[in-house]
């Protein structure tokens, strides 16, 4: 059964005409921590269902819970990078609810005492104007199973008879960020919230403490959206996209929700509070559940974990060891690489930065790491709607293949069946030179002989060139390069006709 | 003492997702309405003195290393399970998300 609502949407430029939008965004990231946030089950992804998980985790009575060191630590780094204060002294709560992703019948999460709270991060958007993000908080908790909902049409939970549920991700840590209420960013609103996930994205993968991946759900966005007429100081009634997972779909859905608000603020109607569900084809959200009050979640400190206090010491020990941050770290690298403003932020955008960085540390010149990130494989990610990061091939085989082409064994048109090869399996770059018999040819002895053959094909073009007319050599190196199926290198082809026929290039 | 009201029972009823009877509704206002009583005499004994506490020893951070244990077998830990499907716990239909 698919759901289908029927709305009529009011048009950008008009609803912003009225209305100001009111953001609050949410994400959640899973730390990457060799184990869960209260027991020692593997945090292992792909791992057979149910594999990963103790008493603790499962929910058997009398299982107590343990916390995490690095848990607790990369929520501390998260913190300060993000300008929070870090609380000294915190608890964890349980929230309860009816839900069977949790067999605890609660997430252990924190309430009233985040670990981190009152920060801020600073956005760069697309004509590099900063944009200052206000933080909430920060706070500790952990991820709930998966579900699979059987007997539906579309493995969706309606209509579905039953549902199954593996519990191996039940338990991996997850830092839950809250922005506090994104206001006067007017029609800019849907490009801050992309400009802020994509900064936080970086921040998280510059501490280390989590790879980020959204289309593997390692980091997830709820984008809360309400609009208010102009003028007014009390928000409207807010509704929560749920688990927008790339950064272009929290651009789409912000957008969609501020199209949708405005038509039923126009019609009269009003907002209801709800979370509402992203449809990554056509960018639309549909009605989830109408949602619970905090109070309902009958909040308290979690009983079975004392608290934790982390010392001043050990915090600033952290802080010091905070690494640059990334938009201070493009800036550098935008000098050092001598490029736009606008080609850092695509590259950005692209998840291209550290590939980049790391295919240049490898030993690539920077405009040919560039050329190949943004370009070919740039592509192939978009063609397969992966992250660049996912993509089946590494800095170091980039590297290589920009080397074969400054050494001149490959021209451009070679080194991207390369590249393909290695994203197709094949091995690596000097493999699939080697399988696809890909070098470019620089024996003089076959060139001249394709040469030669080409000159007797093509008995008119070479009396034109031999009498001057330079310019029609171009359809004698055109033969050679079919002939020798694009593997020579066309600015010697042309030299060697143009010597042979006597000619001045 | 705050009574617990039929309307209470029923809101906590909808969200344990619980379908109870009018006159059950009346029945548990009652017998909760006992249970926070007792609890609530702990508040009579606890003078402005004794802080609210959630844990009665007085530790922080205790947290263990970042190194894996042993899981159960998946075996193992469906064994207690009323149904199991796929290697994955069975759970009747899930509802109010609709």
């Amino acid at each position: 059964m698919t759901v289908t609502e029927h709305v009529s949407l009011v048009p950008y430029e008009d609803a912003l005409a009225t209305y100001d939008p009111v953001m609050g965004l949410e994400v959640h990231v899973e730390l990457g921590t060799r184990t869960k946030m209260f027991c020692g089950c593997s945090t292992e992804l792909g791992a057979d269902p149910n594999s990963q998980t103790c008493p603790t985790c499962l929910g058997m009575p009398g299982a107590l819970p343990v916390v995490n060191a690095i848990g607790v630590e990369s929520a501390v780094k998260i913190g300060l990078a993000l300008n929070c204060e870090i609380a000294e002294w915190c608890r964890f709560a349980r929230k309860n609810y009816f839900y069977p992703d949790m067999p605890k019948n609660f997430q252990t999460s924190q309430y009233d005492e985040p670990i981190a709270f009152n920060g801020y991060l600073d956005v760069q958007l697309d004509d590099g104007e900063i944009f200052r993000v206000e933080i909430e908080r920060a706070h500790m908790e952990e991820d709930t199973g998966k579900s699979l909902h059987v007997g539906g049409a579309t493995g969706r939970i309606q209509g579905a008879s039953h549902s199954l549920l593996d519990y191996n991700r039940a338990g991996i840590p997850l830092i839950e960020i809250v922005t506090k209420p994104i206001e006067g960013a007017g029609a800019r609103a849907p490009e801050v919230a992309k400009a802020y996930v994509a900064e936080l994205r970086e921040l998280i993968k510059a501490l280390d403490v989590s790879e980020a991946r959204m289309e593997q759900g390692q980091m997830r966005c709820d984008v809360n959206l309400s609009l208010r007429p102009h003028g007014r100081t009390k928000f409207g009634t807010r509704s929560e996209t749920k688990n927008v997972n790339s950064l272009r779909s929290v651009e789409r859905a912000a957008r969609y929700e501020i199209q949708r608000h405005a038509a039923v603020l126009n019609s009269g109607g009003t907002i209801i509070q709800e979370t509402r569900h992203f449809h990554e084809e056509d960018g639309s959200t549909t009605s989830g559940r109408v949602k619970e009050e905090a109070e309902d979640y009958r909040y308290f400190p979690e009983p079975d974990l004392v608290p934790i206090a982390p010392a001043r010491a050990w915090v600033e020990e952290l802080r010091g060891g905070l690494p640059e941050l990334p938009r201070l770290r493009r800036k550098r690298l935008r000098e050092e690489w001598g490029v736009s403003e606008h080609d850092m932020q695509s590259m950005l955008n692209a998840g291209a930065v550290d590939l980049i960085t790391a295919t240049i540390e490898a030993g690539a010149p920077a405009d040919q790491a560039r050329k190949w990130w943004m370009g070919e494989l740039a592509r192939s990610a978009n063609e397969t709607s992966t992250d660049l990061a996912a993509l089946p091939i590494t800095p170091a085989q980039v590297a290589r293949v920009a080397e074969l082409v400054t050494a001149g064994d490959l021209n451009d048109k070679l080194a991207r069946q390369v590249l393909e090869g290695v994203l197709a399996g094949e091995g690596d770059p000097d493999t699939v030179v080697e399988k696809r018999g890909l070098k470019v040819v620089s024996d003089e002895g076959a060139l001249g002989t394709a040469v030669d053959e080409a000159i007797a094909a093509n008995p008119a073009i070479a009396d034109k060139i031999r009498a001057g007319k330079v310019a029609a050599a171009g359809a004698l190196v055109g033969a050679v390069m079919k002939a020798t199926r694009g593997q020579a290198d066309a600015a010697r082809v042309r030299d060697l006709i143009l010597e042979r026929l006597g000619a001045q290039g | 003492m705050p009574g617990i009201t039929r309307e209470e029972v029923a809101h906590l009823a909808r969200l344990a997702r619980l379908e109870l009877k009018s006159e059950e509704l009346d029945h548990f206002a009652g017998q909760l309405d006992d249970i926070i009583g007792a609890v609530a005499r702990v508040a009579e004994v606890a003078d402005q003195d004794v802080p609210p506490t959630s844990h009665p020893l007085p530790l922080t951070n205790v947290m263990r290393a970042d190194e894996v244990r042993p899981s159960l077998t998946p075996e193992q830990a469906l064994s207690g399970a009323p149904a199991q499907e796929q290697q994955r716990f069975k759970v009747p239909q899930i509802l109010g998300e609709d």
